[in-house]
């Protein structure tokens, strides 16, 4: 029962397609293929990414992500959330259950929304093909406007957040919904 | 596909270093590596269903139809809409964004949209809400929309 909760949605996404296929079959298997291939791509990152992400949670103690993420660490924080961002490949939902275990390990929020906003405007290999695309102009707009709205949201919601958890469940735990 | 050859290598190396150093630690760290993907499996496949459909009914010429260079500000609404509720992923957002507008549609609007596209997910919620809460995944969601609008009034404003 609860398995079949859980998987809810993605029923309804499977009734749409057929009826997609349904109206319009050249359309409904091109939907198909493109979905297959798209589970391929996420075979190719997430297993791999949530290989770094236990294996980071067991070996880095918790000490030192504070130290170089925590509230106190500063430039570092800043530092490392950018890099990890740009050097990111990959959706954004392979970025959650990294930025899951970050907040576990003690990290700022101020951080984990900077990282995400990071992943979200300037991966480097999106990047190329936005230079590509659209020239140096419009790149360096995108990015350099997208680093300071997300630098200082993070700030923001550093205040909000004063104090209180935002994780909501374990990871690591046998979910149960 | 590259990258995928990368990253499991790289997966590889460092599993087989943390099993040489401790045995016990690296069978945790596999078995909660399982867990977490058996945990985000269900959202993960409606996310992959979805990016199906929305590359199958959004083509060029059917999104260029809405986002002419005249589309002003209503356009500029159509393709936050659009942009918010397409998964698509990001390494084909930008050679999209570039056949937009040579079938004419306008450069704030695919800015707009792309932007989008990429910061903001309204079929992802249900899956950042489980990770960070309702309140967050809202709000991040909502400045996604508001950090494309003010970005594709800059590119407005200064290229347009």
């Amino acid at each position: 029962m609860n398995t079949l909760k859980r998987y809810r949605f993605f029923f309804i996404l499977i009734i749409a397609l057929v009826i997609l296929t349904f109206l319009n079959q050249r359309l409904g298997w091109k939907a198909f293929q493109l979905t297959g291939n798209s589970l391929i791509n996420m075979l190719f990152l997430l297993p791999p990414v949530l290989v770094f992400v236990s294996l980071l949670d067991k070996w880095v103690e918790k000490e030192t992500l504070i130290k170089y993420m925590g509230k106190q660490s500063g430039i570092y924080g800043t530092l490392f959330a950018l890099v990890l961002g740009v050097i990111a490949a990959g959706p954004l939902y392979v970025a959650f259950p990294m930025a899951v275990l970050f907040l576990q390990k003690g990290a700022s929020i101020r951080y984990i929304v900077f990282f995400l906003g990071v992943w979200t405007t300037a991966k480097i290999p999106t990047a190329i093909y936005e230079f590509t695309s659209f020239g140096i102009k419009f790149t360096l707009i995108h990015i350099c406007f997208g680093l300071v709205f997300y630098y200082i949201l993070g700030i923001i919601y550093e205040k909000f957040y004063e104090g209180r958890s935002l994780l909501k469940y374990d990871l690591k735990e046998e979910r149960s919904m | 596909m590259i990258n995928g050859i990368i990253l499991y290598s790289i997966a590889i190396i460092l599993v087989s270093i943390s099993f040489i150093k401790d045995r016990n630690k690296t069978k945790d760290a596999l078995k909660q590596s399982w867990k977490m993907f058996r945990n985000i499996l269900p959202d993960i496949l409606s996310i992959m269903l979805f990016v199906g459909l929305s590359l199958s009914i959004l083509t060029p010429s059917f999104i260029s139809s809405i986002l002419g260079e005249k589309s002003g500000l209503m356009g500029i609404v159509y393709s936050t809409i659009i942009g918010s509720f397409a998964l698509i992923p990001s390494f084909i957002v930008f050679p999209l964004g570039d056949t937009l507008v040579e079938n004419g549609a306008g450069l704030p609007q695919v800015a707009a949209l792309m932007s989008t596209m990429m910061a903001v997910g309204v079929i992802t919620i249900p899956m950042e809400q489980k990770f960070f809460g309702r309140g967050f995944a809202y709000t991040r969601n909502a400045a996604g929309i508001v950090m494309s609008l003010l970005f594709a009034y800059i590119i407005w404003v200064v290229m347009g």
